[in-house]
């Protein structure tokens, strides 16, 4: 009896790594990082029935891109790889008047995007990004940064306000047109 | 020389006492870049990889549809299905749903909301198609197809 301590023993921490880790585990296995990132649209406002949506458009001024239920691509009248389409809207959108059956200036350019209802998601996806890099080099360029720059820049709240950015929106505005899909391979 | 030899010759045992410290330091780094699982998938849903991706900006003001082939092919069938909060729904119950969402929010914040489309990769067009002219209808303007990055290829 009179070797026994008074004191409180020490409480033993080993085990608190593993209760530490137990924890760590349960987070990593019911968690996702966030990933809340996509190519963002805006769709035309719900029109009201009895307007006609007879828009006149000059037919140079038009970029038509249609993709088939068989997941072809067809860029004005043209049968076309994926990978030419980039080149080939960077070229309608800076024509600026010289080709007469490209557009006229930047701001007057139209792109019309038709699809089936038997389109493949991934690649409807493909062609709007693609899409969306022509006008993104073009807009990097005009800024004279690069695309990666540009794009930094926009996903910055702050950053998104810069007057040089708001100007080569203005100058080369995204326009898209969705038309109404058509019915060949749809279900 | 008496006082060098008392040196013992085996090596001291390593102090563990900071392990649980560096633990919980990962612990919360997890804690601070991870969410919860908010729904339970009852689709397959692996989105396509893009290049040109864009933050969606605030959290609270997303709404998330999500598309693709259900799991249970034998209780949904193999079409393609729309899910929204733990439930399978038809098109035509989008709008229904597009309200409730804007309910929960702020009155000045509720043109603001986001519908966030997370489309699996083998999904139609068709259904995407319904599912904006539905959107359009419910007056929910702002979408954003759910991409994950994709390395750059070539520039």
């Amino acid at each position: 009896m009179a070797r026994g301590k008074r004191g409180t023993p020490e409480v033993n921490a080993s085990s608190m790594a593993d209760i530490a880790f137990l924890l760590l585990i349960f987070f990593l296995v019911t968690t996702t990082i966030a990933s809340d990132k996509g190519l963002t649209l805006r769709l035309p406002p719900k029109r009201p029935p009895d307007a006609m949506d007879e828009v006149k458009l000059k037919d140079r001024n038009v970029f038509n891109v249609l993709v088939n239920s068989n997941n072809q691509l067809l860029v004005e009248e043209e049968l076309m790889d994926i990978k030419r389409l980039k080149e080939e809207a960077k070229k309608f959108i800076m024509n600026n008047g010289r080709d007469e059956r490209s557009s006229e200036s930047p701001d007057k350019a139209v792109i019309s995007l038709k699809h089936d209802r038997g389109t493949k998601y991934e690649v409807y996806i493909s062609v709007m990004d693609e899409l969306k890099k022509a006008y993104n080099e073009l807009r990097a360029e005009y800024m004279g940064v690069t695309v990666a720059e540009y794009l930094e820049m926009e996903n910055d709240e702050k950053k998104s306000k810069d007057p040089k950015l708001e100007e080569a929106k203005q100058k080369i505005p995204y326009q898209l047109s969705e038309a109404e899909p058509t019915n060949v391979g749809g279900n | 020389m008496s006082k060098f030899a008392k040196k013992s010759k085996s090596t001291p045992a390593i102090s563990t006492a900071s392990l649980p410290d560096i633990v919980f330091m990962l612990l919360f780094f997890f804690m601070v870049t991870t969410v919860l699982r908010e729904t339970t998938l009852l689709i397959e849903n692996k989105v396509p990889r893009a290049t040109q991706l864009q933050k969606l900006e605030k959290k609270s003001l997303v709404s998330f549809i999500y598309v693709g082939k259900p799991k249970e092919t034998n209780r949904y069938g193999t079409e393609p299905r729309i899910q929204v909060n733990d439930a399978l729904i038809a098109p035509r119950d989008i709008p229904r749903f597009v309200y409730q969402e804007k309910d929960k929010l702020d009155e000045a914040e509720r043109d603001k909301l986001t519908v966030s489309l997370k489309v699996d990769v083998e999904t139609k067009m068709g259904i995407v198609s319904d599912i904006k002219q539905q959107l359009r209808e419910a007056d929910a303007l702002k979408i954003n197809y759910s991409a994950v990055q994709a390395l750059a290829k070539d520039n």
